[in-house]
């Protein structure tokens, strides 16, 4: 995959939003998509069940234009969080720049945000990819939940964050923390991408 | 009263950009070799551009090349202190006496001489003696001395007379080098992209830049946060500008998508990223290119680069580029050895022209001939010792055994045709199987040709630098030297290196260094300063060794009784006896006879009158009789006794 083409003078960034069930991944996508002006953003594609859940995968692109002469797209994926859809799942990494880990603050939910962590860890390496070496950011959703249903960010972070990766504390539905979460991703994403076209 | 120099301000903490190059070349070269290049180097610029630290910096140079040289730096206004000072206290000659002592004279803001009569007329007497005495004069000023008020039309021409260079602004890859500098002498660290959004600035000069670099330090220690490039335009107060004229496309986007909105701060945020991601490449060879355009090296191939759309392999680029830099340094360093001013030429400094550069090494190699060694004719075995020369072949063993600690210089005086030159040359043949050994042999007169061809096809670095490599130095006949001014010069600096190196010193003279006239005093006490061993007339034992060396050399079988004969008359030289000998050996061929004591007998008291039936202008052994009839001495004769005639050679001057 190329980040960076040189001779059309395109990059794309494939970032995946991953986590459990209900953590709020589509939410983070659903309030990007509002906020992007027509012009910028294609169609968002979204299979959901019946009961809104997400079946097979968001995708949004987003256009961001000529920066530097160089047309650069962003492509947001979300995977279903429940368990069983494992082989979805794999698929939507494949070829991810990036990945946000969005997680539940729900105290009751640690585990299956530990599980969903371990499962990322073992999808990546299933494309042969290190969990350490890929660009990845922790959002801790929920965080507008009342105080003694959540934990705070530094507890989740003790429990969830063993890499010292960047985490950002949000509320997906009324926006807050979601564009200060893709921000700290992208940033992430081309420092790679700086350091690919150095090597 | 003057102010030390600052060590934080040498030419290694200046960096040198487009602005400000030619400033720092004069600046080198002035601290190189004081008072012989720029005489006044006139610098000016504006405010905070590093007049000062420019100044101290040739302060530095030419303090670090020349220890002993007396430095002083000083404000115009400690000058005009000074000044004041010693005229209150009466001791106004005393401060001039001062100031014409100094070997480098370094003024700062020379601008303030503005209404200031007396100074002026001070300043112009100064840089007057100064000149005078090839002492060396820099100043700084913020404008060239025509634009300075009120100066004096004499003080303008003067200063104007030597080089008058400007320092500009630096442009903004010099910027980031400095902030990038000066960011490391702090312990600071910034994010990528903090120092290059502050270089974007616009910044009148570089004492700003320090500002804005000082605010940065304190907001970081203060927050205990790092900045980003956002950040640091808020710091700065930099984001109003940025609206009044928006640098990137990105960022013109991120205008239009509708400013304050969360996906136009995305973008905006995301533009800078990736600006420093895909033109980081562009940094590099940037980098690059100041980096070796500072060194003084032509970086076409580099700035090529930079006109293409990808980035190809660019750092393969870089390396090979580097790779050829290396290469033209090892050239130069090697050239310069073998000739100096071939060093100099811009083929050294331009990869581009790397093949021509080898060409050019290539030939100066080849032109580094070693200097003249010693004639092989003349081994040390063949060198016959007796009681008269004892003296000096255990000398001259000595200086063998360990060459340059022993006898260090060797001077071996005699009179003419006692063998000096057959030492001499024998010593150098034996120091000549040492691994590497540079052996210099000749006679004086051929080095004073030397030199003189040198300055002639002005090659002097190239003759010096051929004597300096030599591990000896051997000269024949020193006398010459006599009232020969430069080649004395010469030879004191090079007898002086050489003898700092250890290396062995060799000279013959026909008296003791002393007697001699028309040496300078300081070469005389430095022959006197080694072993200077005399040869003595020939005894009786060198006479029969060389007769029967002569005699077996010519092959014939010498008769007892001749050598006996032979080394048994009077004779002041061994060259007398080999003169002597040949005429009888002349006498025998004319004959066609035996060599016989008797027949020498004969010849040498005067019995034949043979010789005189010769005709005119025969050449043959024994006596010449001339074209013009006169006879010559038999000390001036070519002989065609051609292994003989070799060892004549310093007669025929």
């Amino acid at each position: 995959m190329s980040l960076v083409n040189f001779t059309t003078r395109e990059i794309t960034c494939k970032i995946v939003y991953y986590g459990p069930g209900r953590s709020g991944k589509t939410t983070n996508l659903h309030y990007i998509y509002g906020r992007v002006p027509d012009s910028r953003r294609g169609r968002m594609v979204s299979l959901a069940t019946q009961t809104d859940r997400t079946l097979f995968f968001d995708f949004l692109p987003i256009d961001l234009g000529q920066i530097s002469g160089f047309s650069t797209r962003f492509q947001l994926y979300t995977v279903p969080g429940q368990v069983y859809y494992n082989a979805t799942r794999r698929l939507v990494l494949q070829g991810a720049d990036g990945v946000v880990f969005v997680g539940d603050s729900q105290a009751r939910q640690l585990d299956e945000n530990l599980e969903s962590l371990q499962n990322l860890q073992s999808n990546l390496l299933e494309h042969g990819v290190d969990i350490r070496t890929i660009p990845l950011v922790l959002q801790y959703n929920k965080q507008d939940l009342p105080r003694e249903l959540i934990l705070s960010p530094a507890d989740l972070d003790d429990a969830l964050n063993f890499r010292s990766v960047p985490s950002f504390s949000a509320d997906a539905l009324h926006g807050k923390g979601v564009f200060e979460t893709l921000k700290g991703i992208s940033e992430l994403v081309l420092k790679k991408l700086a350091a690919g076209t150095a090597a | 009263m003057t102010s030390a120099l600052n060590p934080k301000y040498s030419f290694d903490t200046f960096v040198v950009g487009a602005a400000n190059r030619l400033a720092v070349t004069a600046g080198h070269t002035v601290a190189e070799s004081p008072g012989a290049a720029y005489n006044p180097l006139f610098i000016y610029s504006g405010s905070g551009l590093g007049k000062t630290h420019l100044l101290m910096a040739v302060g530095h140079a030419a303090k670090k090349a020349a220890p002993k040289l007396n430095i002083e730096y000083l404000t115009l206004d400690e000058y005009v202190e000074a000044f004041h000072a010693s005229v209150a206290a009466g001791q106004g000659d005393a401060f001039r006496r001062r100031f014409q002592n100094v070997d480098v004279l370094l003024v700062d803001d020379v601008q303030f001489l503005t209404n200031r009569k007396e100074m002026q007329s001070e300043l112009l007497r100064l840089t007057e003696a100064l000149q005078a005495a090839g002492r060396q004069i820099v100043l700084t000023s913020d404008r060239p001395p025509p634009d300075i008020a009120d100066l004096d039309e004499r003080l303008i021409s003067r200063l104007s007379g030597g080089l008058v260079v400007d320092m500009g602004t630096p442009d903004y890859e010099t910027r980031v080098a400095i902030l990038r500098r000066k960011a490391e002498e702090r312990g600071a660290r910034f994010e990528p992209g903090v120092l290059e959004t502050v270089a974007q600035a616009e910044v009148a000069n570089v004492r700003e830049l320090m500002g804005a670099l000082n605010r940065l330090v304190a907001f970081q220690a203060v927050n205990d946060t790092s900045i980003n490039a956002e950040t640091v335009k808020q710091i700065l107060g930099l984001a109003a500008r940025e609206g009044e004229a928006p640098p990137g496309d990105g960022r013109a986007a991120a205008a239009k998508s509708g400013g304050g909105d969360e996906f136009g701060e995305f973008l905006a945020d995301v533009a800078v990223t990736v600006g420093k991601a895909v033109e980081a490449w562009r940094a590099r060879v940037g980098e690059a290119v100041l980096r070796w355009e500072g060194e003084g090296y032509r970086t076409h191939r580099l700035e090529a680069l930079l006109q293409r759309d990808a980035p190809g392999a660019v750092d393969e680029a870089i390396t090979a580029f580097a790779g050829d830099v290396e290469r033209l340094k090892a050239l130069e360093a090697e050239v310069a050895e073998l000739d100096p001013q071939a060093a100099g030429q811009s083929v050294f400094r331009d990869p581009e022209r790397l093949s021509e550069a080898e060409e050019a090494a290539a030939k100066v190699r080849e032109g580094g001939a070693p200097p003249p060694g010693p004639s092989a004719a003349f081994p040390l075995a063949a060198f016959a010792v007796g009681p008269s020369n004892q003296v000096a072949v255990s000398a001259a063993r000595a200086a063998l055994e360990r060459p340059g600690k022993k006898y260090n210089p060797l001077v071996l005086v005699g009179k003419s045709g006692l063998g000096k030159t057959h030492l001499l040359n024998a010593i150098g043949l034996e120091l000549a199987r040492g691994k590497r050994a540079v052996v210099a042999c000749l006679s004086t007169q051929a080095f004073i040709d030397e030199l003189i061809s040198a300055i002639d096809g002005n090659r002097v670095d190239w003759w010096q630098a051929r004597y300096r490599r030599a591990t000896a130095l051997l000269l024949d006949d020193i006398h010459l030297l006599a009232g020969k001014e430069r080649t004395q010069e010469e030879l004191f600096n090079l007898f002086n290196l050489l003898q700092d190196k250890d290396r062995q010193l060799v000279f013959t003279a026909p008296a003791h260094p002393n007697t001699l006239t028309g040496l300078e005093e300081r070469i005389v006490s430095r022959l006197e300063g080694g072993l200077v061993a005399e040869l003595k007339e020939p005894d009786r034992d060198v006479k029969r060794a060389v007769l029967e060396r002569l005699l077996t050399q010519q092959g014939a079988n010498p008769e007892a009784a001749l050598i006996d004969y032979l080394s048994d008359r009077p004779t002041d030289s061994v060259r007398s006896l080999v003169g002597m000998l040949q005429r009888v050996v002349g006498a025998a061929a004319a004959q066609d006879g035996p060599l016989s004591a008797g027949l020498a007998r004969e010849v040498l008291e005067g019995q034949s009158a043979r010789d005189t039936r010769r005709s005119s202008g025969f050449r043959t052994s024994g006596l010449v009789v001339s074209s013009l009839g006169g006879i010559k001495s038999r000390e001036k004769v070519v002989w065609d006794w051609a292994d003989v005639a070799d060892r004549m050679i310093e007669e025929f001057r």
